[in-house]
């Protein structure tokens, strides 16, 4: 009976296992096929490495090398807008947290609000804003939004409330450090921990935007690669036979179009395999009430 | 307080100017006129495509919900029950597909729904009876394939969360029920499953916010499909096309307005009903 169970239990876990794996290694196989041997070929099977060159080589001749534009794209605006974000909530949080100021209540309750609301729910009232300030279209109207991260400020807050004595910040200042120099010499030093947290979600959450940036902006060379995946999407006649002839001239089928996929997701797979163990530590850490 | 003056103009700039500017836009007439009341929602709720659109994103989030609730909840409480390398190994490989969010995990599943190409095509044809990929993506599948590709990318994470909250419960409490003869399954339901109950409603109310905003994966499908699909599917997408085609700014506000009012409520409802943020200040 005990075995019986489990067995269960791990048949269990494996079917899931399946379900959630299979995909990725479907993923990682199919740039090595041509879209003939994807259809004929068993599915989960290794073809060549000179095919995943062969589709590299399509892929960058798309529309004279826009793919690689939109790799940019992406770590321009997620970099510069986590850079924005380090730089405004690692003092939000700590102000937040240690200060006594007109408004402390109110600007903490609006963080956790926009903070819980889903980012999606801002992204048409930011497009309506700034459509009338005529700052559509330009790259600025998506790095400043995401440059708005209250979770980095709620994480900021947690780790200076919680993790930091207040004894040692006022130690500090009876050595007659001042506001600033306490928070540049004894804060912000023991901020690392939550640097690489906030850097994580920041970096995440801006490369996997795709509404914003679709609502956004306008020109296919501002896209960043989210976006830029639509784009190859429609072009290619992949899941439209009836579009026929098309992908001959742009030379996109299903093993571009998987490699476009799989190469748009490395660094956020990079940066999740680094942090996984830190993450699930710090998560809960920073997110269970103390 | 100095140190929070970098940080105001972002919170103000892209959080609470937006929403107060589209309450604004849904509240009074085009080209600046005066107030309209809720004649602006009125016109969007007698719209053809209001309705179907909502009722899209309430089935699709129906789903997506009840499958977290019973699948995440109970894979936590497998993991729990022993835990080893295994059950770590285990996690780590639930929580893979979360790197691919976006665009980037609904082209995967496009291609996992193509019977042509698919791993699974053995059970699409045998179990589903699906030949082709215009069935796969047919109308009634496309709360189900949404549901599907929103587990598939978020589970693992809340499955770690969960095990996290598990992990809370002190031994001596599980090591005391055991001892009093109660078996694994009882111990997992009787005792862990209550005391992880915040975190289920934190899991419920957030995804439930979070589902109905779906933007990103009709919008693939429809432009996958060939306009097959309606690119009006969900609300976010009927408020984007209000925007955008018709440039109807008012009238798309009134419908992010809905959606932002769902979105404030459940944000509320989170923090003051489940407790996880309350703090002693």
């Amino acid at each position: 009976m005990r075995i019986a169970a489990r067995g269960l239990r791990l048949v269990i876990l494996a079917a899931f296992a399946v379900f959630f794996v299979v995909p990725i290694l479907w993923l990682i196989l199919t740039p090595t096929k041509s879209d003939a041997r994807l259809v004929t070929g068993s599915p989960l099977s290794f073809g060549s490495f000179h095919q995943i060159v062969l589709a590299w080589d399509h892929l960058d001749a798309f529309s004279s090398h826009i793919y690689r534009l939109w790799i940019g794209n992406s770590l321009l605006y997620a970099l510069s807008a986590t850079a924005i974000v380090l730089a405004t909530a690692i003092p939000a949080g700590y102000g937040l947290a240690l200060g006594n100021f007109p408004g402390r209540r109110l600007v903490l309750t609006l963080t956790l609000v926009v903070m819980i609301m889903p980012a999606a729910a801002l992204v048409l009232p930011i497009f309506l804003e700034l459509n009338l300030l005529h700052l559509i279209g330009n790259v600025f109207s998506v790095i400043l939004p995401f440059a708005f991260f209250p979770f980095g400020v709620y994480l900021a807050y947690i780790y200076y409330s919680t993790a930091v004595p207040t004894d040692l910040l006022d130690a500090a200042r009876v050595d007659g450090a001042g506001e600033w120099q306490t928070f540049r010499h004894v804060a912000l030093p023991l901020a690392k921990p939550i640097v690489a947290l906030v850097f994580f979600f920041s970096f995440v959450a801006d490369w996997n935007n795709f509404f914003l940036p679709y609502a956004l902006l306008a020109n296919s060379n501002q896209y960043p690669i989210q976006v830029g995946l639509s784009d190859l999407l429609s072009s290619t006649p992949s899941f439209n036979p009836a579009q026929g002839g098309g992908g001959q001239q742009v030379n996109i089928f299903r093993p571009e179009l998987a490699l476009a996929t799989l190469i748009a997701v490395i660094p956020v797979a990079i940066v999740f395999l680094l942090s996984q163990r830190a993450l699930v530590r710090g998560v809960l850490a920073g997110a269970v009430k103390q | 307080m100095p140190f929070i003056l970098l940080y105001l103009p972002f919170l103000i700039g892209f959080g609470v100017a937006p929403m107060i500017y589209a309450l604004d836009l849904a509240f009074t007439n085009e080209n600046g006129g005066g107030w309209n009341g809720f004649g602006n929602f009125a016109h969007t709720f007698e719209d053809y495509r209001f309705l179907p659109a909502f009722e899209h994103i309430l089935l699709y989030t129906g789903i997506w919900l009840v499958a977290l609730i019973v699948f995440v909840t109970g894979l936590a409480l497998l993991l729990h029950g022993r835990a080893n390398r295994v059950s770590s190994g285990f996690r780590f490989l639930f929580y893979l597909p979360g790197a691919l969010a976006g665009a980037a995990s609904v082209l995967v599943w496009l291609f996992m729904l193509d019977p042509a190409v698919s791993p699974f095509s053995f059970l699409m044809h045998h179990v589903f009876g699906i030949q082709l990929f215009v069935q796969s993506i047919a109308p009634g599948h496309l709360p189900f394939v949404f549901a599907m590709i929103a587990f598939w990318t978020g589970a693992g994470g809340w499955i770690v969360v969960m095990y996290g909250a598990l992990n809370t419960i002190p031994r001596e409490l599980e090591e005391a029920a055991l001892i009093d003869g109660a078996g694994p399954v009882m111990v997992a339901l009787r005792l862990k499953l209550p005391l992880i109950r915040r975190w289920i409603a934190y899991m419920v109310i957030l995804s439930f916010a979070t589902g109905t905003q779906l933007f990103v994966e009709p919008q693939l499908v429809n432009e996958a499909s060939l306009g097959l699909v309606p690119d009006t599917w969900s609300s976010n997408q009927f408020a984007y096309q209000l925007a955008f085609r018709y440039g109807d700014f008012n009238t798309a506000a009134a419908v992010s307005v809905d959606l932002l009012v769902i979105g404030l409520l459940a944000a509320v409802l989170i923090v003051t009903r489940t407790g996880l943020f309350r703090r002693g200040d």
